[in-house]
């Protein structure tokens, strides 16, 4: 308890602008806070920190593009617990500013291109919905399309229960992209930061080809009070933490949010798109770069194609004039 | 899927009723379980054990089996109906050795070309400290995983419980039906009245507020066909309950083998990919920041009146005080 004198300067300092570790219990002031990236000073412990600064930490200056601002959930269920979901949904948006419990966008590391989704657990405990499922699958398809890495952020409680199965569906939905960038080889670096537990760990923050974990940051399959209430024993301390997942195999490495940055920018160039398949061919020695080997590649990226000694016949996709298909592949081609 | 226009409400008694009614038939202790089920519907079965890293759990079945002469890959959930059956079966909630046991013969199923056809009966994965030092979450992603792209067709049954994450890891497939009295949820509804009522008595309201029931889970787009129960329900008749379910997947089957791997797996991907209700609203993406001019950003530099500094992200989207409050939570 800090003694107040009537004319001394400490009282023009508003309580709220102070701190308290939950770890060390020392007093941090905001701003230090907040120019510590969020991490106590005095024994390190992590605080969670929300999108925006996650996007100032983690990118380059300005480089973050939100895609898909507009959408928002809706009410499948007509939900009512204690009170309708749509008042939580409304309450959630007050509190935090934002429109769901994650965002998706384009942006830079040290100039390397990513796809990034983020979360913020304080938005009904990041947990995943319709919305949420729509916007990583979206991140996903666009890392697919435009062979970017992909990275994803994540902090939350798991499925949102007011969406009932269709948030549990969620998991499915997500996943499924991630099985089509191992085909095209594209990375998806998964990040875990507190807490990160149920359905969106069972499903893609798994999934990572690299998985990094937040100092002591709490990772689990089942949150505490389902633990409890279903096994009737409560899980010992520490168990659940980044370190113990470390030490069991499951992530790769835990991060100290002062390294996550340049961890990912290292990881992103020790972990480049794999070439384009037309590209490895078009390369290759089997293919050379005169006028047979483009026409054969042009065919190969359309689909199907039936290649013999003399004359490519090519298949176009159903749908698609074949002048405008052909032109198509040689604007991309240049 | 179009929305539904009712008012958010709280579930009517009737309603909380019925929902509790087919909880508990769901969970009838005479319930054909799964290998129950495989006898009086497969010619021949011949079940498999083993996730060959850890153990075998027998949680989970599964194996090859004759479908009208027709060989496919069964795998399911496995309760016990007594005390003992059920202890040995850890209640049907398997642990990651299950769900890797799981991926095993899927695998084998993709490598020989095989339908697989899966049984749900579960209340949930199981949640205690062994499941999560082998990795319960991990072994549920990578099992949902591997059924996205697995090039086989896949006929998912829920037959009694399908509860959340640990009835989806072997959930996901080309059709998903439901027999008429059994459950699909994203938690239990014991475990949503504890977290969303704070008070566990209030399962049977969760359980009508969270729509579980196969007629409510067709209505919502996630199953796509039903199979009608005889008489009282699944436990008075198994031998009806499975000539229903044989019919079921047989139809089901015709429908999907038709489909070549691309269609397949197209379909598929589409199937999930169009789950779930979004609103897509008018906002506009924010536009990329412009380089400014230089006098604005000498402006900002030397922090001139009039000259409005371009807005952080962390002031669009600040972290929060509340940083460890845990209350709110997912499933």
């Amino acid at each position: 308890m800090p003694i107040k004198f009537p004319f001394s300067r400490r009282r023009e300092v508003p309580t709220e602008a102070w701190t308290k570790c939950p770890t060390c219990e020392s007093q941090i002031f905001n701003r230090q806070l907040e120019r510590n990236l969020r991490v106590c000073p005095t024994c390190g412990h992590h605080f969670r920190m929300g999108i925006g600064e996650r996007i100032e930490l983690l990118l380059d200056d300005a480089s973050f593009i939100e895609h898909d601002a507009g959408l928002e959930s809706g009410d499948p269920l007509a939900f009512h617990d204690q009170k309708p979901y749509t008042d939580r949904l409304a309450a959630a948006r007050t509190k935090t500013g934002l429109r769901e419990a994650a965002v998706w966008g384009t942006g830079t590391i040290d100039g390397q291109r990513v796809a990034i989704g983020l979360f913020d657990f304080r938005f009904m405990g990041g947990s995943m919905g319709s919305v949420v499922g729509e916007k990583l699958a979206r991140c996903f398809e666009f890392a697919l399309v435009e062979r970017t890495p992909a990275i994803v952020v994540s902090a939350s409680g798991g499925a949102r229960m007011q969406e009932g199965t269709l948030s549990l569906l969620q998991l499915a939905k997500t996943t499924a992209p991630l099985t089509r960038l191992d085909a095209a080889g594209i990375p998806f670096i998964s990040v875990l930061t507190d807490p990160t537990t149920g359905g969106v760990l069972a499903s893609f923050a798994s999934l990572g080809d690299v998985i990094l974990a937040e100092p002591k940051a709490l990772i689990g399959f089942a949150g505490a009070r389902v633990a409890s209430g279903t096994v009737g024993e409560e899980l010992p301390e520490g168990f659940q933490s980044a370190e113990s997942l470390l030490e069991h195999g499951f992530v790769d490495d835990v991060v100290p949010r002062a390294e996550l940055r340049s961890t990912l920018s290292r990881l992103l160039r020790l972990l480049p798109v794999a070439p384009a398949e037309d590209a490895w061919q078009a390369g290759g020695e089997t293919r050379g770069w005169g006028p047979i080997g483009v026409l054969s590649g042009i065919a190969e990226r359309l689909g199907t194609a039936v290649s013999e000694t003399i004359g490519i016949e090519v298949e176009v996709p159903a749908g698609e004039e074949p002048d405008a298909a052909r032109e198509r592949a040689n604007g991309e081609d240049r | 899927m179009t929305e539904i226009v009712l008012s958010p409400a709280p579930p009517s008694p009737e309603a909380i009723e019925s929902a509790w009614r087919r909880v508990q038939l769901a969970r009838h202790p005479q319930r054909p379980r799964t290998l129950a089920l495989a006898a009086l519907i497969f010619d021949d079965f011949a079940e498999l054990h083993g996730d060959r890293s850890f153990r075998d759990d027998p949680a989970i079945v599964g194996g090859p089996a004759l479908l009208d002469g027709r060989p496919v890959m069964l795998i399911g959930h496995q309760k016990g109906n007594d005390t003992e059956s059920n202890i040995f079966r850890n209640f049907g909630s398997p642990h990651p050795e299950g769900f890797r046991k799981a991926q095993r013969l899927m695998r084998l199923a993709d490598k020989l070309g095989m339908p697989v056809v899966t049984f749900l009966d579960t209340a949930g994965a199981f949640p205690g400290p062994a499941a999560e030092e082998r990795g319960q979450a991990e072994a549920i992603a990578s099992s949902i995983k591997l059924m996205t792209g697995l090039q086989v067709p896949i006929v998912v049954v829920i037959v009694g419980e399908g509860g959340s994450g640990g009835a989806l890891a072997i959930g996901v497939g080309d059709e998903v039906l439901a027999l008429e009295n059994s459950t699909y949820s994203v938690i239990s509804p014991e475990g949503c009245a504890a977290i969303l009522w704070r008070a566990p008595e209030a399962a049977p309201t969760a359980a009508a507020a969270m729509r579980m029931t196969a007629a409510d889970q067709l209505e919502l787009g996630v199953v796509d066909g039903i199979i009608e129960e005889p008489g009282e329900g699944a436990h008075a008749d198994h031998a009806a309950t499975a000539v229903a379910v044989k019919r079921a997947i047989l139809a089901s089957l015709g429908r999907i083998t038709r489909l070549d791997t691309e269609a397949l797996l197209t379909t598929r991907y589409a199937r999930l990919r169009g789950i779930g209700l979004i609103r897509e609203t008018e906002i506009p993406s924010r536009p990329r920041l412009e380089q400014p001019s230089l006098r604005r950003r000498i402006g900002r530099l030397l922090r001139l009146p009039g000259i409005p500094r371009r807005p952080r992200w962390s002031e669009i989207w600040p972290s929060g005080d509340d940083g460890n409050d845990n209350s709110e939570e997912g499933a």
